[in-house]
């Protein structure tokens, strides 16, 4: 095994080269190399005298939106400019504990909402596989760290997609776990009965590695799921090439709409084969509901952010607006200059679906549909389907800029926010190239049935092999 | 100002929060307590930094379960909690969490008693839900600026609301009375409204007698003792009859007491009106309470207020003055029964509890579980009393020397030498002794002069230094009376 300092080095080299930073890829906002070596250090002599660490030395990236010590947490936002929490996100110390060194924070969309990492107040991250598109988002820079070879893991977060969207754009593996699987304390709230700490990794086995080594029951967190860990994985020898039998793949129409780009299509339809060559019944099921999924994500997640970003007023943390004569004209001026249009917009829209009056129509409406999409899962699973395929998104990687109406932007996150709304583990691997730009498979299983999902996943990753990346 | 009360009926409402007791705050494990210096009981939790969540205090529940039980409320099997939106700089989250339209329980009763009054008056009580107090905004320590302390923001209370039942003044008083003698005896709460563990804001509303419907009503705030809430309320009242008497409309609106002037102002507009958006509190999953749970907590509930007082009356025979006053406090009811017990005489027990022990409780400012004399050591006291062997006054100056001394009574009046004679051959001697020194007195008493025996039993009593049983030395004089 390599020297855990140098690979630490090495890996904070890469962080801080001018190509990721703001004049380059945009994909890092902060390191601090005194303290991700020191916790180097504390790992190689724990692991010297004989520490049992899955993740010893292992260097990773994690979103700005994820509480650490040593480096700021700012969500990419104006309003928590020169943040730094004085205590860190439980997955943290768990993959502190794991022998994990923290190496960098990576851009983000503000507060986590937007797809293409452009709404970030450090400004876009660019594609590593295309400088001139998006990575994706809200994780997008956790994502292009790893499509760029920074790290091979980074902590990404999600709430409707934001880990698979940009996985799939920039050509790696992206997971989102049942939600209560991994804790969210320290998570930073933007629609809390959605979000989940998330991975991106340049393969399957890494992101399971990460995942169950974040997982478990957290006192600190009253939605974690007292369910038992799944076994770490093998981390020795390459993707492990099983066979799927006795597997039974649903195959949802509605996530192949006849508007599905045709390219993205037969990349579908070639893992579906690989899928059935290793022995998987493929069967064609339906998500009724699936249509809806959008509009009620737009009403429930800004519902929840209206209300978690309300913290966020000049008063006990970040940047308060000056000289202000009086306790509103504060709260106005530092909220209206602290967040970006996109989040301002989200406030709005939370703000309004919540109010008096409208209650009802909107908010308890959208809480009745997420119901219906939730049980379309569970009658789904319920009738011998074990794991559904789909497409990551509906499009590969777009330009920067090129999406300017926000309903165009999330209408990206149509094939991923279903397993947000119902709770489901999830995860999306690179199936192939369109035009050179990467496309996402996505696997989705019934709650806390990651180990299924991991393991079909590392098996079509493993059939597709190089072809994943052509 | 008139008496209104002949033609309007004063209709009243209270909503009552209670600080409950628990050694940590409601969804953090920072401590509680008051008093320490501005914002050392706080973590990232209760300061609502980034990314913290709340966790439910299991004690905070028992505690709100138990209340609610003393209330005679139906616990729901599910509650949900809620966030409350609103922005102010001592509101840490922007929101706080409550209960809404689940609450923890509903359809209490109280009966409230109004002292001197036989009957109870049963006012109907709507719901009881748990949520987390606010920090403090300290507005006059600096000048131009707002101090803010946190340690009370996530503090536990519970939100009891009644039904508008009330129809006095006097009546609502007795309300929170009762309700603060309930959560005490239940041992939930301080219950102190000067120290802000229980505040009361009340919603009150004038019409003609006779009218069944409901005027507008106005908020009254501000108001920091039960006597305050009497007196608020009555100003309200005559403030909106002489408005409807006007013919002018009452706008719903908030009021702020103004204790040093005794009068009521409308809040500034911005205190209140607020949406505040409430919805299922996401962070936390909804409160499933089992009826195991709920039935355990009701077998370990202390005798309530209404039960002792009946238990007292047939056990002790004392009167409904008496047993106002001995169950008024639980503890002085604990401290009571364990006098009246021990010592066999209720109605004796109480005068001395209600006058002695009391008097010097407040002269000391001691509460009752910091008394010196335990209660077995008050009653062998006044089994001397019963049994001849300390007169009243002697008791009162052994009393006060058991306080101060921590000493029982046996030894006191021994040290003292003021346990009271009874010995006839020894009163015998005192009684020839005054007829010596008295001669004249005493011939014209022997003669028949019966008026005289006072001056003759305190000669003997101050022969005696005190000691001497005035009631015996009665009878042995009245056979040397012709």
């Amino acid at each position: 095994m390599r020297n855990i300092i140098d690979v630490t080095n090495e890996s904070i080299g890469r962080a801080t080269d001018l190509r990721y930073g703001p004049d380059g890829l945009n994909i890092i906002v902060a390191t601090n190399r005194r303290s991700s070596i020191a916790a180097a250090e504390d790992v190689a002599a724990a692991y010297g005298s004989g520490t049992a660490m899955p993740l010893a030395g292992v260097p990773i990236a994690v979103k700005d939106n994820i509480a650490t010590l040593d480096m700021p947490t700012t969500c990419a936002s104006r309003i928590l400019a020169g943040y730094t929490s004085p205590y860190e996100a439980t997955a943290i110390t768990r993959l502190r504990s794991s022998g994990a060194v923290i190496v960098a924070k990576t851009n983000m969309d503000e507060f986590a909402m937007g797809s293409s990492t452009e709404s970030s107040a450090y400004g876009p991250t660019r594609n590593p596989i295309d400088p001139e598109r998006a990575p994706g988002g809200s994780s997008g820079g956790s994502a292009a760290a790893v499509a760029a070879g920074i790290v091979n893991i980074a902590l990404g977060s999600e709430t409707g997609g934001s880990v698979r969207q940009p996985a799939a754009f920039c050509g790696v593996v992206g997971v989102k776990p049942t939600y209560g699987r991994v804790s969210r304390f320290g998570l930073v709230a933007f629609g809390s009965s959605l979000d989940q700490i998330g991975v991106c990794a340049r393969s399957v086995r890494e992101a399971e590695l990460a995942t169950y080594v974040m997982s478990g029951l957290d006192p600190l967190d009253a939605t974690s799921a007292d369910v038992t860990v799944p076994p770490l994985p093998d981390m020795t020898g390459s993707a492990r090439l099983e066979s799927l039998k006795g597997l039974t793949v649903g195959i949802p129409t509605e996530y192949f709409p006849d508007s599905l780009e045709p390219d993205v299509r037969a990349k579908c339809d070639a893992a579906i084969d690989k899928m059935r060559e290793l022995g998987a019944s493929i069967v064609n099921v339906s998500l009724p509901h699936t249509a809806l999924a959008i509009p009620v994500y737009y009403i429930i997640a800004p519902a929840e952010a209206s209300s978690n970003l309300a913290r966020f007023d000049g008063v006990r943390f970040g940047p308060r607006a000056a000289s202000a004569a009086d306790l509103r004209t504060m709260y106005d001026a530092t909220r209206s200059k602290g967040f970006g249009a996109e989040v301002q917009r989200r406030i709005l829209i939370g703000t309004y679906v919540l109010s008096h009056g409208y209650y009802d129509a909107y908010y308890r409406k959208a809480q009745a549909v997420r119901e219906l999409i939730s049980r379309d899962f569970t009658n789904v699973f319920g009738s011998g389907v074990d794991i559904l395929f789909t497409p990551t998104t509906p499009t590969p990687a777009f330009k920067l800029g090129a999406v300017t109406d926000p309903y165009e932007m999330y209408m990206s996150d149509i094939f991923t926010v279903t397993a947000n709304l119902a709770g489901i583990p999830a995860i999306s691997l690179p199936i192939g190239r369109v035009r050179g730009l990467p496309v996402g498979g996505q696997l989705l299983a019934k709650h806390f049935d990651e180990p299924r999902m991991f393991r079909a996943a590392e098996a079509l990753e493993a059939a597709l092999g190089e072809g994943a990346h052509q | 100002m008139s008496d209104w009360s002949k033609k309007y009926e004063m209709v009243v409402g209270l909503e009552v929060h209670v600080q409950l007791k628990t050694r940590s705050k409601a969804f953090c494990s920072c401590s509680a307590d008051f008093g320490a210096p501005p914002n050392v009981n706080t973590c990232p939790v209760c300061l609502g930094l980034p990314g913290a969540l709340p966790v439910l205090n299991a004690e905070a529940v028992r505690l709100a379960v138990r209340a609610a039980i003393a209330l005679g409320f139906t616990v729901n099997p599910k509650s949900v909690f809620a966030r409350k939106n609103y922005f102010y700089p001592d509101l840490p989250k922007g929101y706080q969490i409550s209960q809404y339209d689940q609450p923890l329980a509903v359809n209490g009763t109280l009966h409230a008693r109004i002292p001197g009054d036989a009957d109870t008056h049963p006012i109907a009580i709507t719901r009881l839900h748990m949520e987390e107090d606010a920090g403090k905004s300290v507005h006059d320590r600096y000048p131009h600026m707002t101090a803010i302390d946190l340690n009370r923001a996530g503090v536990p209370l519970i939100e009891i609301v009644s039904e508008p039942d009330m129809r006095s003044a006097a009546e609502a008083g007795a309300y929170l009375r009762t309700l603060k003698q309930i959560l005490e005896y239940a041992d939930v709460s301080d219950v102190s409204m000067e120290e802000g563990s229980l505040r009361v804001d009340a919603n009150v509303s004038a019409r003609l007698h006779g009218e069944p419907k409901l005027g507008t009503k106005t908020e009254v705030k501000n108001v920091n003792s039960f006597s305050a809430v009497e007196r608020s309320l009555q100003s309200e009242f005559d403030r909106q009859c002489e408005m409807l008497e006007r013919g002018q409309h009452i706008l719903q609106q908030t009021m702020i007491w103004d204790a040093s002037k005794g009068t009521v102002r409308p809040a500034r507009s911005k205190e209140e009106s607020h949406d505040y958006r409430y919805f299922p509190e996401p962070d936390l999953p909804p409160l499933l309470l089992a009826t195991e749970f709920v039935k355990k907590i009701e077998s370990t509930l202390a005798e309530l207020p209404q039960k002792m007082r009946e238990r007292f009356s047939s056990e002790f025979g004392i009167t409904d003055a008496e047993l106002d006053a001995v169950t008024a406090d639980p503890r002085i009811a604990t401290y009571f029964e364990g006098v009246a017990r021990a010592h066999g005489d209720g109605a004796h027990a109480a005068k001395w509890v209600m006058g002695e022990v009391a008097a010097a409780l407040n002269e000391s400012a001691t509460k009752i579980q910091d008394f010196p004399i335990r209660s077995t050591q008050l009653a062998e006291l006044l089994d001397m009393i019963r049994d001849g062997k300390l007169s009243h006054t002697a008791a009162k100056t052994v009393f006060g020397t058991m306080r101060t001394t921590g000493k029982t009574a046996p030894v006191v009046a021994a040290e003292l030498s003021v346990t009271q004679v009874g010995d006839d051959s020894q009163l015998e001697q005192w009684i020839q002794e005054v007829f010596a020194e008295l001669p004249e007195e005493s011939g014209r008493f022997r003669a028949g002069e019966k008026k005289l025996t006072g001056v003759l039993v305190g000669a003997v009593m101050k022969k005696s230094k005190g000691r001497a049983d005035p009631k015996k030395v009665n009878a042995l004089l009245g056979k040397y009376s012709s």
